[in-house]
Formats: C-alpha cells, sequence, structure tokens
C-alpha cells in the first residue's frame, strides 16, 4: 500500500469533517475548497496537530494513527509550512533551519545546501526574522520544512498571506520544489490558479467532505466542481508535446488531442510534453470557421456541457476529440449562438499559459499566436 | 545614616530569603504556570484562584493557616517531625516556605501572561520540526518567555523582600534567624529610634525604586516579528 489513506470524522460545533481519502505519495496533491471547507484540518489532521477520534491514516503503509495506535507529530517524517511563515523570531535563519535538521537521526536525503539553494535564501541566512520581508520569510521557512528530510511535506496556503508580486516570487522556488526535490506534497489552496499551475492530483473539498478527487487535468475540465464563475480563472488544463519551432515566425508548434496549436517560440525542445492552462476567459465561441482574422488558434469541438444559466455570465465545456476546453461568455451570446450540447462549434483561444518542466521553473502567459496584434 | 551591625544583618537575611523563595519558585511556579496557560482542564479555574488568594487575603490570615499546619499538630508539622527537621515556625526555612505560598502570585502570574502570548503556533512548529514537547518547552517557550520570566522573578523577589506580617505570624522576630528589614523597621519605630528606622527605610525605598526603573528599562520587546 503506497500511498496516502487516510480517514478523518471530526464533529465541532458549526464545523463538520468527514472525509475517506486516498492520494498517491507523488507529485504534489491539492487540497482546494473555499474557506470553512475544513481544507487546513485535514491537512492538520495529517500532520497529527489535530487528533480526530477514531481517525485511521497510513502512510506508505505505516501506520500514523489508528485505533489504539496515535505518533505524535514529532515523531512523524513529515515537514509543514504554515500559512504565515512562522519562523522563530528569536533565532536567525540558519538557526531555524539547523533547529529541525539537528533533531532527524536519519541519514538527511535533502542537505542543507540543497534547501537553501532551492529556496534561494543564501543571502539570507545571517538574520532575525523581522528583518526579512514577507516573501523572504515565507522562502526561509519552506526551506527549514524541507531541511529536515520529510517523506512527505505539507503546505498550508504557504502563499495566502503574501500579495500578489510576493507570490510571484515564491510560485517559481515550489515548482523548483515539486520538480527537484522529489518530495510528495500535499498542498492546500483556495486559489484555482495555484492549483491549476501547481496540482497532479485535485481534492476538492466542500462543507467538509470530499466533492471530488482525481487528476488535476481532468477535474478542472468539470463546470460542476470549479467554480469559475466571476473571475473566468479558472479553465481546462491540455497536455501538449512540442511539434516543431518556426524561427522565421518565432513560433511554436504543438500538437494536442484537440488540435494544433501555434503559440509564441517556447524555449522547449520537439518532443517535449507541456501543460498549458487556458483559462475560460480567454475562450471565444464561433459557429463558422473565423475566417480574416488574427487569432491563430482555432479549434474544432463541440458543445459538452452548458453551466447554470442564472447569472450574466455561463460556462461552456467544449469536446474537441476527447479533450476539454472550458469557455466563460456572456449568457447574451450563449442564448444569440443558441448553444444546445451537441451544437459544433470553433473555439477561438486568445492566451495560454505554460507552466511545470515546460519552461524551466517559470510559468508564462503567452498571448496565444495572436500574430502582432496583442490583443484580439 | 548610619547601618548598624544588626541592620546589615536584617539586609543580608532579607536578601538570602528573598533569593532562596524566587529560586524555588522558578521552579515550582513554571509548571503551574505553563499548565494554568495552556492546560484545558475544568481544575483550572480553582487552582488559578488559589494561587492567586495571597493577593487578596490579609497576611495575617494566611500566616494563621500556615502557622496551625507547620505547628507541631498540623498535617505539615507532622510530616516534618518524622523526617526529624523538627516544627518549621520560628526557623529560617518556615519562612521560606510560608513566602513561597505568599508570593507565588507574583511568579506564577507573569509566567502564564507571558505563554499565553506564545500561542500555540510556535509550539506547533516545534513539532513539526521533530522537537518533543519538553524540547520545544526549553528551546522554544522559554527562549520567548524570556522578558516574562524577568518580570517574574524581579516581582517575586521584590515582593519577598517586602514581606511582613506572614513573617511577623511564622518567623517572629528572632534576630539573624527570622528578623528580616521589614520587621527591623518595625522594631526600630516601636522602640522610638526613628533615625535608625529612617536609614533603613531609605535603603528599601531606593531598593524598591530601582526595581521599578529596571523593570521599566528591561521592559523587553518580546522578541516579535513586526
Amino acid at each position: 500500500m503506497t500511498g496516502i489513506e487516510a480517514r478523518f470524522r471530526l464533529d465541532w460545533p458549526g464545523f463538520l469533517l468527514d472525509v475517506d481519502l486516498s492520494l498517491p505519495l507523488s507529485g504534489v496533491s491539492a487540497l482546494y475548497g473555499a474557506s470553512g471547507s475544513g481544507k487546513t484540518t485535514l491537512l492538520r489532521c495529517i500532520a497529527g496537530l489535530e487528533r480526530a477520534p477514531a481517525g485511521r491514516l497510513f502512510v506508505n503503509g505505516e501506520v500514523w494513527q489508528d485505533e489504539g495506535c496515535w505518533v505524535p507529530p514529532h515523531k512523524r517524517p513529515l515537514g509543514y509550512v504554515f500559512q504565515e511563515a512562522s519562523l522563530f523570531p528569536h533565532l536567525t535563519v540558519i538557526d531555524n533551519l539547523l533547529y529541525g535538521m539537528r533533531r532527524v537521526h536519519e541519514a538527511p536525503r535533502v542537505s542543507l545546501r540543497q534547501a537553501i539553494e532551492l529556496l534561494g535564501i543564501g543571502h539570507l541566512l545571517g538574520r532575525k526574522p523581522d528583518r526579512l520581508s514577507g516573501g523572504e520569510r515565507q522562502r526561509a521557512a519552506i526551506a527549514r520544512a524541507l531541511a529536515v528530510s520529510p517523506r512527505l511535506l505539507l503546505m498550508d496556503e504557504p502563499l495566502a498571506s503574501l500579495d500578489e508580486p510576493r507570490k510571484l516570487e515564491i510560485m517559481p522556488y515550489l515548482e523548483a520544489l515539486r520538480d527537484e526535490a522529489r518530495i510528495p506534497i500535499v498542498y492546500v489552496s483556495h486559489s484555482v490558479a495555484e492549483v491549476a499551475r501547481l496540482s497532479d492530483t485535485l481534492v476538492i473539498l466542500e462543507a467538509g467532505r470530499v466533492r471530488a478527487c482525481g487528476p488535476t487535468v481532468e477535474l478542472m475540465q468539470r463546470l460542476d466542481l470549479v467554480p469559475a464563475a466571476g473571475t473566468g480563472e479558472a479553465g481546462a488544463l491540455i497536455e501538449a508535446r512540442v511539434e516543431a519551432h518556426d524561427d522565421a515566425y518565432g513560433l511554436t508548434t504543438l500538437v494536442s488531442r484537440g488540435g494544433t496549436w501555434r503559440v509564441p517560440r517556447l524555449e522547449a525542445a520537439a518532443g517535449k510534453t507541456v501543460r498549458m492552462q487556458i483559462k475560460a476567459r480567454d475562450v471565444m465561441i464561433a459557429l463558422e470557421r473565423p475566417g480574416a482574422m488574427s487569432a491563430l488558434n482555432v479549434i474544432e469541438a463541440v458543445v459538452a456541457e452548458i453551466g447554470p444559466m442564472d447569472a450574466p455570465g455561463v460556462e461552456i465545456r467544449l469536446d474537441a476529440k476527447g479533450e476539454a476546453l472550458v469557455a466563460r461568455l456572456t449568457r447574451y451570446s450563449a442564448e444569440r449562438l443558441a448553444l444546445r450540447v451537441g451544437t459544433p462549434v470553433f473555439a477561438v483561444v486568445k492566451s495560454v499559459s505554460f507552466g511545470r518542466e515546460s519552461l524551466g521553473a517559470t510559468w508564462r502567459n503567452i498571448r496565444a499566436a495572436d500574430a502582432g496584434a496583442g490583443r484580439v | 545614616m548610619i547601618l548598624t551591625e544588626s541592620d546589615l544583618q536584617a539586609i543580608w537575611l532579607t536578601l538570602r530569603l528573598a533569593g532562596i523563595v524566587t529560586a524555588l519558585l522558578l521552579l515550582i511556579g513554571t509548571p503551574i504556570a505553563w499548565w494554568l496557560a495552556r492546560g484545558k482542564s475544568w481544575w483550572k479555574g480553582p487552582v488559578g484562584a488559589v494561587v492567586a488568594l495571597p493577593l487578596v487575603l490579609p497576611p495575617s490570615v494566611l500566616g494563621f493557616y500556615l502557622l496551625l499546619a507547620m505547628g507541631p499538630d498540623g498535617p505539615v508539622g507532622k510530616f516534618t517531625e518524622a523526617l526529624g527537621i523538627g516544627p518549621l515556625p520560628f526557623t529560617f526555612w518556615g519562612l521560606v516556605v510560608a513566602s513561597v505560598f505568599y508570593s507565588m502570585p507574583f511568579m506564577v502570574q507573569p509566567l502564564q501572561t507571558a505563554f499565553e502570548a506564545i500561542g500555540d503556533r510556535p509550539l506547533e512548529v516545534a513539532a513539526t520540526l521533530r522537537a518533543s514537547p519538553l524540547d520545544a518547552f526549553f528551546t522554544v517557550a522559554v527562549p520567548l518567555a524570556l522578558p516574562g520570566f524577568l518580570t517574574a522573578s524581579i516581582m517575586t523577589f521584590a515582593h519577598t523582600v517586602g514581606e511582613f506580617g506572614v513573617v511577623l505570624m511564622i518567623g517572629g522576630n528572632l534576630p539573624g534567624t527570622t528578623r528580616v528589614a521589614s520587621v527591623q523597621i518595625y522594631d526600630y519605630v516601636e522602640a522610638l529610634k526613628y533615625a535608625q528606622a529612617h536609614s533603613l527605610a531609605a535603603v528599601l525605598l531606593i531598593f524598591s525604586f530601582l526595581v521599578l526603573l529596571a523593570l521599566h528599562v528591561w521592559r523587553p520587546n518580546p522578541g516579535k516579528g513586526r
């Protein structure tokens, strides 16, 4: 039995957590949900910071909690990153890192140097936490969790307490962590963008229960699960193979199940698989193949699902040869086009985001081959 | 303003008493404060009230009960008798025991406040960094509560120095054994030796002022991040 098998039930006044969950012990598993959905409590139960009576927790075949068995948190081989950077204020950064490291008696699998370099905190080691910026503190806290060579890294909204520029500052370090440290991560978030960008497995929690659990790419396509309403930030994830580079025009051709994509040149070798996120607000729908138009990416699809029509905006899931795209239209447009499930349409994609290994450690927003116009 | 031999003896006795009581209360009061700050037991309320009793109880009342308990027929007295120590009243160690009770709230309450201010988070962090609860107490809670320890120790020491009623009930007035500075002053006034009372009173006044000044100067920023 490899992986995490967790069953917890907590019945507090006004709050219920009732989950029975299996997670893989590889890559990033995201616990996603609104505040109050129980995602942090679930994470704390896994860490042993919260004790659900009659809970069960097996990690990689080891019992951490069962009837008559309780491994206290300090004996669990995990790392934990709290929502607000919780460095010990009386210790310098390096002493914070050494605090956990000195208490681990197995051979370290992550060296101190690796932890410091991965999070880029080499120049901060001698400082006290109150001399660091918010982003620096959180990076140091992540490095500290890493320095205990955890077999499981638990992260509770590590970006939530930071402003947007700080988030963007830390995100590449998280991606490097996922791709280089090879430590399974359970990541709590209420941000669709973070989940889409980082996670392989997605657990959607609602009112203390698991609403859905599965590969992120699959769950992100389902209109009923990921509420993109309002922002249009959510959208489909598509994996595509780099087919060729066109140096004359500075374009890269990608092939996914649903069709061929042309995007401004990517720094990725031909044959490599990249992950693209296509936000629902960046997809337009046409009933006929658009002719004279600057956008290059037009994908043939049929309407697979139409979201609730009770708001000014409506989400449409499209099926492009088995690959899903999500589009967000105004209800007016949806009605004017008389969209029904099964209507054949053309999806015009304005913008694509690339992440993961695709482009080194950074995730870039690219206006999808909108040859020159900048905006469609 | 000249201090006599017996004044110096009284001052030395007072300092020794206050020092020993502060050291003992650091050992006894810390776990009590920790439990009051972090425990979840129903007993917290009653125990907290008992610890705080000397704040409101007349010292003579406290001294009276302690005298009964430590006397030859009291439970503590019988115990010390069985140990071969003999009864504690009118001995230096009797004073120490009584002062530990009397000064308890001055140690426990600042520590309790300091421990409560730390909150759960640093200890949870320590647990996820492999520190056992005891380890986390000494390496995280104590350093973070250091200002609290300083305040509590100074308060306890100063309060023991200023003790009068309990000393009179338990210790009486034996030169070199139980005659502390505050009792010495009382003696001088009773005997109308105002000049000598003045000298010793001035010493205690200056001492008290310096203690409060020290508390103010060291009133520490508790090492918290912004």
